[in-house]
């Protein structure tokens, strides 16, 4: 068996809420607990609500939150808690891609500027060798060598999203974390840059974890899934299982609200009521148990664990 | 049956920098009441700028209207006395939900008094005010049994769009509520005064997938029973699946097509629907997108703005714009080589 080229194992990442002199009135557990390995070149989608966690996630992974408790394996060995100088060699090989691409890009750098930076950062090629390397990945990315003397605002949203995802590539990582990656992008635009990370993944041999609310994009992209509620994995599993017969009550509810054109119109009968609770208040017991139509008494006692079901595995105490 | 709103040939555009955007380009449409009508389109096609023509809330400064009418049940929004769009028409028989209800609140006063300034002034209970007043608008007053018979109409919509505990709802400031709930809030406000048309701006683009089904259904609920038209705008296709009656699609400042809901997904005609269908993302993965970009509206392509991207374009289609052709009852295209017999 291959060995897993990142594994999450009980991460946590909890932030303080403050109240009057700095003092610590409650947490907000934005990740709780959250375990996985990602398999080398596999696509693993992580999906969920806005505020369930899924961004701090893949930012701790990077380092950009540091766990509360827990560990991060990459390649086997542990990077939760490196010094900076070490953790910079990792960070070579792991990217992320953040959610606003125009954001991330310094407005007043011309893209060849951004596009050398983190070869500067990183390598010790000189200016030739550097040139030579970013023109070679904006053609991977599909854009025109004359985009190097413009200006992030003079590029449309997709081809900002092409510079930042060359900007990551020039480094050759292994592991890509692609957050959000078509939030914003209009679905003509969005079906090429989609096509555009199918192939980048074949030429340049990368596994990614994308996260993202949109199941329509999951489901086309992954090839295993993780549903996430509240800072917690609810169910994860290989993809067609989980749109096709999903266990987990939420996991129902998600792939049920997702418009099917050509079939049954879900807004006629849509049985999931309310929102998710307050992240810095959440429920005893199952955290969904507050808009769950299944909920039981034991709901409200146990927090259910995540716990295999074949093909995946899902934290329920009454799957399907 | 005359239609609630027809849009004849609306041409408008805006004075920038870089010389005039011609952002509407001879856009027609009409809704009947009780209708819902999807306005789908990709970002820049000018759907919001049409909604808001309609509204007439453009920015007075840049934007310029260079030929067209809105017919709204039988006055011409255009040309009619501004004064009195604004005391009979605009807020009262057309509203508005925006597509942000993060930024649309005011952050410093609760929701209830928010929702109370809208109906001292746009409340169907209400009369004419008059056209002109000595005294400021906020020393105006608001009689105590109009706001009692007010208050009560909120607590009872507010019970429709289904928030809990109304009441303390109208305490609460804007930051202690989730965006559904202000979405709700939202589409509750644009109902209080009683109109005839709702325009609906991406009501559901900031809301998570199982918010969005929650709000569609509201709105197609309520659009029902109320028998109010709403104008949709979307960028989501499955969003217009799942609630319109029918679907205009806009390219580039341009309508393309039109179509019954059916009709529009089964047997889409012009070539821009058809790529936009196949764009979706779907289990196969063969989602294709489209080559190329949307045009900027400074210099637009002459004739059909789509044809620099479509592989049927010929000589008329850079030349002149095509007209409207008539494919079966509601459904017409605009362009010389639809897909007649799309599957």
């Amino acid at each position: 068996m291959t060995q897993a080229i990142l594994s999450l194992g009980d991460l946590q990442v909890h932030f303080a809420v403050r109240g009057p002199f700095n003092r610590r009135i409650g947490s907000i557990k934005a990740v709780d607990g959250v375990s996985f390995d990602l398999m080398p070149g596999e696509v693993f989608g992580l999906v969920g609500e806005s505020g369930c966690g899924k961004s701090t996630l893949g930012k701790a992974i990077m380092g950009i939150h540091k766990p509360t408790a827990g560990e991060i394996r990459f390649e086997g060995q542990r990077i939760d808690a490196l010094a900076p100088s070490a953790r910079r060699a990792v960070r070579r090989s792991l990217q992320y891609a953040y959610q606003d691409p125009g954001a991330s890009l310094d407005p007043r750098w011309k893209i060849g500027a951004s596009l050398h930076e983190p070869l500067v950062i990183h390598t010790d090629l000189d200016q030739a060798a550097r040139e030579k390397r970013i023109r070679s990945i904006l053609e991977a990315v599909g854009l025109p060598d004359t985009h190097l003397d413009l200006y992030p605002h003079e590029i449309s949203g997709g081809q900002q999203r092409r510079v930042g995802l060359a900007r990551i590539l020039t480094l050759h990582p292994k592991v890509v974390i692609l957050d959000e990656p078509t939030s914003g992008l209009d679905v003509s635009v969005q079906a090429t840059v989609l096509s555009l990370f199918r192939g980048l993944r074949e030429t340049f041999d990368l596994t990614y974890v994308l996260i993202s609310h949109d199941l329509a994009v999951i489901r086309t992209m992954c090839s295993r899934v993780a549903v996430m509620y509240l800072g917690r994995i609810v169910e994860s599993g290989p993809t067609e299982a989980i749109f096709d017969r999903p266990r987990h009550p939420y996991t129902r509810s998600l792939v049920a609200a997702i418009p099917k054109i050509g079939g049954v119109r879900v807004t006629r009968d849509f049985w999931l009521q309310g929102e998710p609770p307050d992240p810095g208040n959440l429920p005893s017991g199952c955290r969904f148990r507050t808009r769950c139509p299944k909920a039981a008494d034991l709901c409200a006692r146990e927090e259910p664990a995540l716990s295999p079901l074949a093909p995946g595995s899902v934290a329920c105490h009454f799957p399907d | 049956m005359t239609a609630l709103l027809a849009v004849e040939d609306l041409s408008l555009g805006f004075a920038t920098e870089a010389g005039f955007a011609s952002v509407l380009d001879r856009v027609s449409l009409s809704i009947e009441r009780g209708q819902v009508l999807g306005l789908v389109g990709e970002s820049g096609c000018g759907k919001t700028t049409l909604a808001r023509a309609i509204l007439g809330v453009l920015p007075r400064e840049t934007a310029r209207i260079t030929g067209g009418r809105v017919h709204f049940r039988g006055t011409d929004l255009l040309t009619a006395d501004p004064a009195s769009v604004n005391q009979t028409i605009r807020g009262r028989a057309i509203t508005f939900v925006p597509q942000d209800p993060f930024t649309s609140f005011n952050p410093v006063f609760t929701v209830g008094d928010q929702i109370m300034e809208i109906l001292k002034w746009k409340s169907p209970r209400a009369g004419e005010l008059p056209g002109r007043r000595w005294l400021p608008a906020v020393v105006a007053r608001y009689p105590a049994e109009r706001r009692q018979a007010d208050v009560e109409a909120v607590l009872e919509l507010l019970d429709a769009v289904q928030l809990p505990r109304p009441e303390q709802m109208l305490r609460k400031y804007p930051h202690e509520l989730s965006g559904g709930q202000r979405q709700r809030l939202m589409i509750a406000m644009a109902l209080l005064p009683g109109p005839d048309l709702v325009i609906a701006d991406e009501p559901t683009t900031a809301l998570d997938v199982t918010i969005q089904a929650q709000i569609l259904g509201l709105i197609r609920r309520l659009a029902t029973e109320r028998n109010v038209a709403v104008l949709l705008t979307t960028h989501d296709l499955g969003a217009a699946y799942e609630i319109c009656d029918a679907v205009n699609v806009m390219y580039a400042g341009q309508d393309v097509e039109s179509a019954p809901v059916d009709r529009f997904f089964a047997a889409p005609a012009h070539p821009y629907t058809t790529k936009l269908l196949a764009s979706l993302p779907d289990a196969s993965g063969t989602a294709s997108g489209i080559p190329g970009e949307v045009p900027g509206l400074i210099t637009p392509p002459g004739g059909c703005r789509f044809h620099p991207r479509c592989e049927r374009a010929d000589g008329p289609c850079r030349e002149v714009r095509p007209p409207v052709d008539q494919l079966g009852a509601g459904h017409w295209v605009r362009c010389y080589h639809p897909h007649r017999d799309a599957p």
